[in-house]
């Protein structure tokens, strides 16, 4: 009977302990897009422009693939046309002005090099993308090694 | 052949004698002013017709305009943009000036046959045709030196130094090598056909 009792009690208990704390819990949660009521439509965030066509973009390390420095609206990657390999590549960079795509773009998962774009390196906006002018949204103190930052 | 020939004449032959004859009973003031007049309805009435005819709202009456290219360019720069000035069907594929208006108006009565044959009434008819379709589109940009987009942009009057650095960049030089807009600007208003026999370098797979 005791024992019984005392199951009880505890479970009551323990219950009772998790709601309290998920209410503590649900006043601190917050999402992305900031507090606001369920109901209500949170204010829009201001709107960030895509920087105007520049010169290249400082890399910060090796291995990175480079920023975009200029608009892409509407340039469309799909399986039919790819509006960036229409300067970059190897036949159109000289005319575009634009870098080439470099070697690794023609390797395929085993290092296999192929004849044009690997598969893996066909969607380009996967891994270059350009910048709108706006405050990092997290801070960093990352500094590019000597061999890019030369100090 | 001479000597029967009243006696051959047929209705239209019979017409024309009669028409040749000056007129009797009207002056000739009176007739001229009856032809202009109906010169003028007439004529009118055939470029209204025409004029129907040239507005985005008949280009996209058709369901493969409509759910292709329209859509399309429903995305793009020429449909929703900054200032709100709009570049519709018409204003980049039917000339302005009238000789080659009425060219390009009995090229599209061909089209309209082949609307009736559904040749191209899917997506993927529509696609299988497309490089073809698109074809015709820069051949005759290139022959007219883009005429159509040089209505509206005028390269006399573009400010380069507001430009994007690339625009500049090519811009400067285009015109001393002899390009037109269409050899850089293809794919504007629309998604490109599968562009590997025009440029095997710019899509994936080897051919
Ligand atoms: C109209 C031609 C054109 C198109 C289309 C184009 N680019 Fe570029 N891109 C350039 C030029 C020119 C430069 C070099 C900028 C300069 O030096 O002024 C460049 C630079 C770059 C760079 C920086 C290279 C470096 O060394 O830092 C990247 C990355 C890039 N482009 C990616 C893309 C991607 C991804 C697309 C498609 C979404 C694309 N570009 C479409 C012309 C183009
Ligand atoms: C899987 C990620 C990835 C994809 C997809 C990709 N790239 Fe890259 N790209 C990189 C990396 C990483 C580098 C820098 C190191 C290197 O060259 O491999 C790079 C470098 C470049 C450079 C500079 C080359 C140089 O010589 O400095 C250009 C230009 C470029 N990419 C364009 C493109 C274009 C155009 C596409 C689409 C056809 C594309 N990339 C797709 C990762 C990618
Ligand atoms: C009816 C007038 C008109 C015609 C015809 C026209 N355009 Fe445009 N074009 C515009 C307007 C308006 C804009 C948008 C200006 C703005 O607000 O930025 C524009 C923008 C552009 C841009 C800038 C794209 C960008 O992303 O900034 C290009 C490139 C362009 N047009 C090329 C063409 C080409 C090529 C043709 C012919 C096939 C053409 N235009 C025909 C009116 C026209
Ligand atoms: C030699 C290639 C070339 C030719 C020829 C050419 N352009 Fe361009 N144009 C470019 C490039 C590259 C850009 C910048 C990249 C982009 O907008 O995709 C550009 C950008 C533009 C822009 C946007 C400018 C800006 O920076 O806001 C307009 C508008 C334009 N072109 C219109 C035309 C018209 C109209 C013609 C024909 C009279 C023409 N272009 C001929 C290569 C060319
Ligand atoms: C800014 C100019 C422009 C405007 C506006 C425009 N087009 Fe086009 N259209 C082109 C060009 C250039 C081509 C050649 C293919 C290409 O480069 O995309 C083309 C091609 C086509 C084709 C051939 C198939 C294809 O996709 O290549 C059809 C059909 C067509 N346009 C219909 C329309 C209709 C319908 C509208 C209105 C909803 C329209 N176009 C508006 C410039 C324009």
């Amino acid at each position: 009977m005791i024992n019984k009792l005392s199951i009880i009690a505890s479970i009551t208990l323990g219950v009772l302990a998790v709601t309290t704390s998920l209410q503590s819990h649900s006043a601190e949660i917050e999402s992305l897009r900031g507090a606001s009521e369920l109901d209500r439509t949170s204010s829009a965030p201001e709107h960030k422009r895509y920087a105007k066509d520049g010169r290249p973009i400082a890399r910060d390390y090796v291995q990175q693939p480079p920023l975009i420095p200029h608009k892409i609206d509407n340039y469309r990657i799909n399986l039919k046309s790819n509006k960036c390999m229409s300067c970059h590549s190897w036949k159109n960079y000289r005319e575009a002005g634009a870098t080439k795509i470099s070697q690794t773009h023609f390797e395929d998962r085993d290092k296999h090099v192929l004849a044009n774009v690997s598969a893996r390196r066909y969607f380009c906006t996967q891994c270059h993308v350009p910048q709108v002018n706006a405050p990092a949204l997290v801070e960093n103190e990352f500094e590019p090694i000597t061999a890019i930052s030369g100090e | 052949m001479n000597s029967n020939k009243s006696t051959e004449c047929n209705i239209i032959c019979r017409l024309w004698e009669k028409l040749k004859k000056p007129s009797l009973r009207y002056s000739l003031g009176a007739l001229l002013t009856v032809g202009f007049v109906a010169g003028i309805i007439f004529w009118g009435g055939f470029n209204t017709a025409m004029e129907m005819t040239n507005t985005e709202d008949f280009c996209i009456s058709c369901h493969e305009m409509k759910d292709n290219v329209y859509e399309e360019y429903k995305q793009t720069i020429h449909y929703s943009n900054r200032t709100g000035v709009r570049a519709t069907c018409p204003d980049c594929h039917v000339p302005k000036e009238w000789q080659h208006k009425i060219v390009r108006k009995i090229q599209a009565s061909n089209e309209l046959l082949h609307k009736a044959l559904g040749t191209i009434d899917t997506r993927e008819k529509f696609e299988a045709k497309r490089l073809k379709l698109a074809g015709n589109v820069w051949t005759a940009m290139k022959k007219t030196d883009s005429r159509e987009c040089r209505n509206c942009h005028d390269f006399e009057f573009m400010d380069f130094g507001t430009q994007g650095r690339r625009a500049i960049r090519q811009h400067s030089t285009a015109l001393d090598e002899g390009k037109t807009c269409i050899d850089c600007h293809k794919g504007i208003a629309h998604e490109l056909p599968d562009m590997h026999s025009i440029d095997p370098t710019g899509v994936i797979g080897s051919n």
